[in-house]
């Protein structure tokens, strides 16, 4: 194991680098985006960079909604709205993975537990009836505490995956080793579910389900609700990230650790940030799916999570505007080829298309900036 | 011999010839979270062979080995353009395609699943596994396998002395397939029956895993793995969720103490009688 180490060191200069398909073609000297990111604490540069992303993918998005329309009449336009409401839920878990990857170098294989778990505890929490003090309101205030569970759940993981051995081998931020913890803890919270919860799908209740009729279409109100908030929590994300200190910060450490470290960042205090917000977003996105489809299991993240990565991929792993554009993109074939192929196509078509995508154009299909320098 | 324990042994086998299959890429510096892939590959071609070609059963799974190292040389090319998390994400992409491919095509029975007429005995399984054993000892100490660990170990010094790194990879990839494919067939074969639904995302992570806590460095790692983790709960007579609980304990813990793996080559020369001078 400590092999993938020592290769990836091999020609000096940054050993992050190495994960990028081809580094030899395409280091990038991180020096000068450093020092922009460092001496601009107004993000002027970080929000010039990433622009074109959104643009594109709004852009692209009309335009198949609008062929859409066109062609199928309401069927598809139901199908696109729906596409784009589930759409929310991959968008807000790929954040959380490209975020992982972007800052941190560590694809989180425990952000689909974590998803599940905010699901699980809601419903444990609920049907054991630890909550009636709560009186009506009951089923948001396990919500709320099924966030803080995965949150929690977050920091244990950076506990154990990422500080400990950071203390212990010096550089942890080489992918095998968290990579391989983080599938421990995937086994162990799923099981511990399992074990304390049981293996069945569970109704949850929510106490409101009326339907939105606009132009025809029929639009659940929890569905609104909850991509209206999974667009503003990204959009609260991304402006920490450009805006505050801890942003700064974290897209310091995305370019170079050592670096942001010798700049004064204390590297030990910010990591624990992005566990933070990956917990939150997870649990958020774990939250709003319960609302949304009114039941949980212990393999809820599943799905939910193979998609997201796929969304991440597809939109280029370590941008935000690209998970965003990813998960609505992934969102909306799912929805749509369901509608034309039958429900086993989705993931034929979702995965070949990442497979060509990592291989042929690493840097996704909407370009979108990474956090830090181009790991591409 | 009961037919809970021999149950238990041909799994054994065919997770240790599987285990070999990622041990072969993961020896030379790759990791393969798509192993399920190749094992499908192997178990759809014995299969398929077998049951509409009324193939024999030897020819079954040496074509199916065959196909699957096949397979294995043509993705290894656009694979190794990727590295690291985007090598994970390729391979893992890769499963996901062929699981979604065979889920998806009606010939080798979609998502019904297609009953395998052939059958070939525990024996067969056991042979097969300590021949593959063997073969992966024989491999790590030839210059091929001497090329894999300088290339796992840091592939710019192996450059500098004169290894050819990227036929090395594409022979692991290769090799590793042939293992895997092999897996598959003797699967499909003794258990009579193959669905795409048990290859999986969990099934690779799984196996993937029993490599990487064996250990990578020498070919007792997978062995060992495979053994710790078939075995152990069998003694402690735990079922189910309780079990994958301990097992991702010890995967945590394991990263965190020991994360070169069970074996190292420190500890298989330390044990050997040859002293520290040559040891592997």
């Amino acid at each position: 194991m400590t092999g993938f180490a020592a290769r990836d060191k091999g020609l000096g200069g940054h050993s992050r680098n190495a994960d990028a398909p081809d580094p030899r073609r395409t280091r990038r000297r991180g020096g000068k985006r450093l020092a922009r990111a460092m001496s601009d604490p107004t993000g002027v540069a970080a929000a010039r960079i990433s622009l074109p992303a959104p643009a594109i993918a709004a852009a692209i998005l009309v335009v198949l909604i609008g062929l859409g329309v066109a062609i199928g009449g309401k069927v598809i336009a139901h199908q696109v709205v729906s596409g784009l409401l589930l759409g929310a839920i991959y968008m807000t878990v790929a954040v959380a993975f490209t975020l992982t990857i972007g800052v941190l170098n560590f694809l989180n294989f425990t952000i689909p537990t974590l998803f599940m778990l905010t699901g699980m505890a809601a419903w444990g929490l609920l049907s054991g009836g630890y909550l009636t003090l709560a009186g009506r309101g009951a089923w948001l205030a396990a919500l709320a505490i099924g966030v803080a569970v995965a949150v929690i759940a977050s920091l244990v993981v950076e506990r154990f995956t990422f500080r400990y051995l950071k203390m212990k081998h010096g550089d942890a931020t080489e992918h095998a080793i968290p990579l391989v913890s983080s599938l421990g803890f995937l086994i162990i919270f799923e099981n511990l579910v399992l074990i304390t919860l049981g293996s069945d799908s569970q109704r949850f209740a929510v106490p409101f389900a009326a339907d939105l009729h606009v132009a025809g279409i029929v639009v659940g109100v929890p569905q609104l609700v909850s991509c209206v908030l999974a667009v503003a929590v990204v959009a609260a994300l991304s402006f920490v990230l450009k805006r505050t200190k801890v942003g700064r910060a974290l897209r310091t450490i995305a370019e170079n650790p050592d670096t942001a470290s010798l700049l004064g960042v204390d590297v030990g205090r910010v990591v624990p940030v992005v566990f933070i917000l990956t917990g939150l977003l997870a649990g958020v996105a774990g939250a709003l799916f319960t609302v949304n489809y009114g039941d949980v299991s212990p393999f809820m993240g599943d799905n939910v999570g193979t998609k997201a990565i796929a969304a991440m991929v597809l939109g280029g792993v370590g941008s935000i505007w690209g998970a965003i554009a990813g998960g609505l993109v992934v969102g909306l074939a799912e929805t749509l080829s369901i509608q034309f192929f039958g429900g086993d196509s989705v993931a034929m078509t979702v995965w070949g298309l990442v497979l060509v995508i990592i291989v042929l154009r690493p840097k996704g299909l909407f370009g979108g900036a990474p956090i830090g320098k181009g790991k591409m | 011999m009961s037919g809970y324990l021999s149950g238990v042994l041909a799994i054994f086998c065919i997770n240790l010839i599987f285990a070999y299959g990622i041990f072969v890429t993961a020896a030379a510096g790759q990791i393969n979270l798509g192993g399920a892939g190749f094992q499908a590959i192997g178990a759809y071609a014995a299969g398929w062979l077998g049951s509409t070609m009324g193939t024999p059963i030897w020819f079954s799974i040496v074509a199916a080995a065959l196909i699957a190292a096949l397979v294995g040389f043509l993705i290894s090319f656009p694979v190794l353009r990727t590295r690291g998390v985007y090598m994970v994400l390729a391979t893992f992409a890769f499963g996901e395609v062929v699981a979604g491919f065979l889920l998806h095509t009606d010939v080798f029975g979609g998502a019904m699943g297609m009953v395998v007429p052939l059958h070939v005995e525990l024996w067969v399984l056991v042979v097969s596994s300590i021949a593959v054993t063997l073969v992966a000892f024989y491999l790590m100490a030839t210059r091929l396998g001497l090329s894999m660990r300088a290339v796992n170990d840091d592939e710019d010094a192996a450059i500098v002395m004169g290894v050819n790194v990227r036929a090395v990879q594409v022979a692991a990839f290769t090799i590793g397939g042939a293992f895997t494919g092999l897996s598959g067939a003797l699967y499909a074969l003794n258990f009579g029956f193959v669905e795409a639904q048990y290859f999986n995302a969990l099934l690779s992570i799984y196996i993937l895993l029993y490599v990487l806590i064996g250990g990578t460095q020498t070919a007792w790692g997978p062995l060992a793995g495979t053994v710790f983790f078939t075995m152990l709960p069998e003694l402690f007579r735990v079922g189910g969720s309780a079990r994958y609980l301990i097992f991702g304990i010890l995967i945590v813990l394991m990263m965190a103490l020991r994360p070169e793996g069970i074996i190292t080559r420190g500890l298989v020369r330390g044990l050997s009688f040859r002293g520290g001078a040559r040891g592997g």
